[in-house]
């Protein structure tokens, strides 16, 4: 093929696939986020169409940094995304999203302090990312394999659990995981070659890495491991949905907190659909409901959780000051860091084969 | 032009320091493939990756071949028909359902545990998931077909009469075995060795769910790239050099294999 005929050929193509891109119509509101976490739930999709008029499209990615990549390449496409606090740096920097008028969104008045007025989601006093939910990655335990929930982090380095032991296949996590371990800050780790020898003396121990929430609700159902690293919301889902011994543990030494919020990116359709959008989400009504009926993370929105009955889990522990004061939330990581991370994770996980 | 295109587009990422669809800038560059050679982690893999392609070259052989002589010389009519079904049957099968089903069996308390134990007088603990053998397991059943499929082509076309020729002429049955019909099979048997080789040692899927901590694999560091990191350029290097080493390995093969065909 000639020159000028594979340019002409990128060219159509470029314009087919934007012309497909351009397609969404004005009442809709196109939502990008994980599979399966609250945006999606058909019930909450209808109330919102129900009352508002528009119509959700939702699209999903399976990594952050396909989401950013997604943003990039459909410009216009999507009216609504979720972006994990710790990428909303990187998205602002590369003029993905938009700031927020927030003076739209009636419950983002409700929205903690903390959490509204975060550096990671505020640039030059103008609103990039709305705090939805928050969470921890800490140690969910098998109760079967307990007579009382242990305290500490070194329990995952028991001989009396060896090969019943999980970890997330994930080199931030897995990395932070060992700087909490070896008492240091997750975002600023002084002594890599500690949190190397921590992690090396726990390979042993692991069965395997999961890498979905399925993967460890199966092992605890076919009782296969007694503890491991897990998302608070999702043990939350499986002891309330999934009806699995599974409860969260904080360990003493404390645990890795996460921060997801909305953001609109630059070129959004329907904004108003977005902003109307992301004030359902962060509604007490929707969380309460999401809670009940799936189990979710702990709302960002005060209200959400005073809403919730007096000993749910996301007002009883994740509310407790105590464990406010044992968490540590993830700040933004640059990409050097993450080639780094998972250099290091691949050779421990190598060396234990 | 249609075949080579997008594989072509990926030998130019291999060569770029950023992907362009990621909106930075980028150059062309050698690290990616330099990187392969810095840490001993990749090399390490990949040989891990080779001997795991070769011993479950070699089951698929064992297990393979003798089902295609059956299906090819011994089976007639109805019967032949209804075993080949059933060899057919988990290649039709979508992968992830035949390496979950896998799991269902090797775990402790599974399938096979639960009915040994039943049938065994002692009690015997089997928990084959999660390790190096459950991982053989489950890509040895996914690629004996292959060898079947191949094998049982060229035995079919093995005249009997020629078997009838070398017993008359007072071979036993082994020596017939080695100076006709093994002889005779081997394109069927080199066709096959090819097909399941190259893709095994590129398997990811398969050792990342049933090997746990032991499954980390050329293909799993490869899936990391291109899933986790969002580093298409070094994934793509690293899936160049594993099909250079695989070509390199033919190639060498090929001579000595052509000899014994």
């Amino acid at each position: 093929m000639r020159m000028p005929d594979l340019t002409a050929l990128l060219t159509a193509t470029a314009v087919f696939t934007s012309a497909l891109a351009f397609a969404a119509k004005a009442d809709e509101v196109h939502v990008l986020n994980w599979k399966g976490y609250g945006a999606d739930e058909p019930w909450a999709v209808e109330a919102f169409e129900k009352a508002t008029g528009n119509k959700v499209v939702n699209d999903f990615f399976n990594s952050e940094q396909e989401m950013l990549t997604k943003i990039r390449t459909n410009p216009g496409l999507y009216d609504v995304v979720m972006i994990n606090a710790a990428f909303n740096d990187q998205a602002m920097a590369g003029k993905l999203i938009q700031p927020i008028d927030t003076s739209k969104l009636p419950n983002y008045a409700d929205i903690s302090k903390d959490k509204a007025g975060s550096p990671m989601l505020v640039h030059d006093g103008k609103v990039y990312g709305v705090p939805w939910v928050w969470g921890l990655t800490a140690l969910a335990i098998n109760e079967k394999s307990f007579d009382k929930p242990p305290t500490s982090i070194a329990e995952m380095w028991d001989a009396a659990h060896k090969g019943r032991v999980v970890i997330r296949d994930d080199a931030v996590e897995a990395v932070q995981f060992g700087a909490i371990a070896t008492g240091q800050n997750i975002n600023d780790i002084k002594d890599m070659d500690a949190v190397k020898a921590k992690l090396t003396s726990l390979m042993p121990q692991i069965k395997t890495f999961w890498s979905s929430e399925n993967d460890w609700n199966q092992m605890v159902a076919s009782n296969q491991i007694d503890i491991g690293t897990y998302w608070s919301g999702s043990a939350d889902r499986a002891k309330t949905h999934f009806k699995l011994p599974v409860s969260l543990v904080v360990p003493q030494e404390g645990a890795v907190a996460w921060l997801d919020a909305f953001s609109i990116p630059v070129g959004a359709k329907n904004v108003a659909g977005a902003e109307a959008f992301i004030n359902y989400m962060i509604d007490p009504k929707f969380y309460v409901e999401w809670v009940t009926k799936v189990g979710a993370p702990v709302s960002a929105n005060t209200k959400a959780v005073e809403a919730l009955p007096e000993d749910a889990f996301n007002r009883k522990v994740m509310g407790d000051p105590e464990v406010a004061k044992r968490i540590q939330f993830q700040a933004p990581i640059t990409d050097a860091q993450r080639e780094a991370y998972l250099a290091l994770w691949q050779q421990l996980k190598v060396d234990v084969k | 032009m249609a075949i080579f295109l997008p594989l072509s587009a990926m030998v130019f990422f291999s060569f770029m320091t950023e992907l362009p669809l990621s909106g930075k800038p980028w150059a062309f560059t050698l690290g990616n493939y330099a990187a392969f050679f810095s840490q001993s982690l990749y090399l390490t893999l990949l040989l891990a990756s080779l001997r795991l392609g070769l011993e479950v070259t070699l089951w698929c052989v064992v297990i393979g071949y003798p089902a295609a002589y059956v299906l090819a010389k011994v089976l007639k009519g109805r019967s032949r028909e209804a075993i080949f079904l059933l060899v057919i049957l988990p290649f039709w099968s979508n992968g992830l359902v035949r390496i979950f089903s896998w799991a269902m069996v090797l775990r402790e308390g599974g399938i096979l545990d639960t009915a040994l134990n039943a049938v065994l007088p002692f009690k015997i603990n089997i928990d084959l998931m999660y390790s190096y053998p459950a991982v053989i397991i489950g890509l040895v059943h996914s690629y004996v077909p292959y060898m079947v499929l191949t094998c049982y082509l060229t035995l079919q076309a093995i005249d009997d009469s020629l078997i009838e020729a070398g017993r008359s002429l007072g071979a036993s049955r082994l020596q017939v075995l080695k100076r006709v019909i093994i002889p005779l099979s081997m394109p069927g048997l080199v066709a096959g060795a090819a097909l399941i080789f190259v893709p095994v040692v590129g398997s990811f899927m398969e050792p990342r769910i049933l090997g746990g901590r032991t499954g980390t694999f050329y293909g799993t560091v490869i899936e990391d790239q291109f899933v986790a990191v969002f580093n298409w350029p070094l994934g793509a290097a690293l899936s160049f050099i594993l099909l250079a080493v695989v070509l390199v390995i033919l190639a060498v093969a090929s001579p000595v294999l052509r000899r014994a065909a």
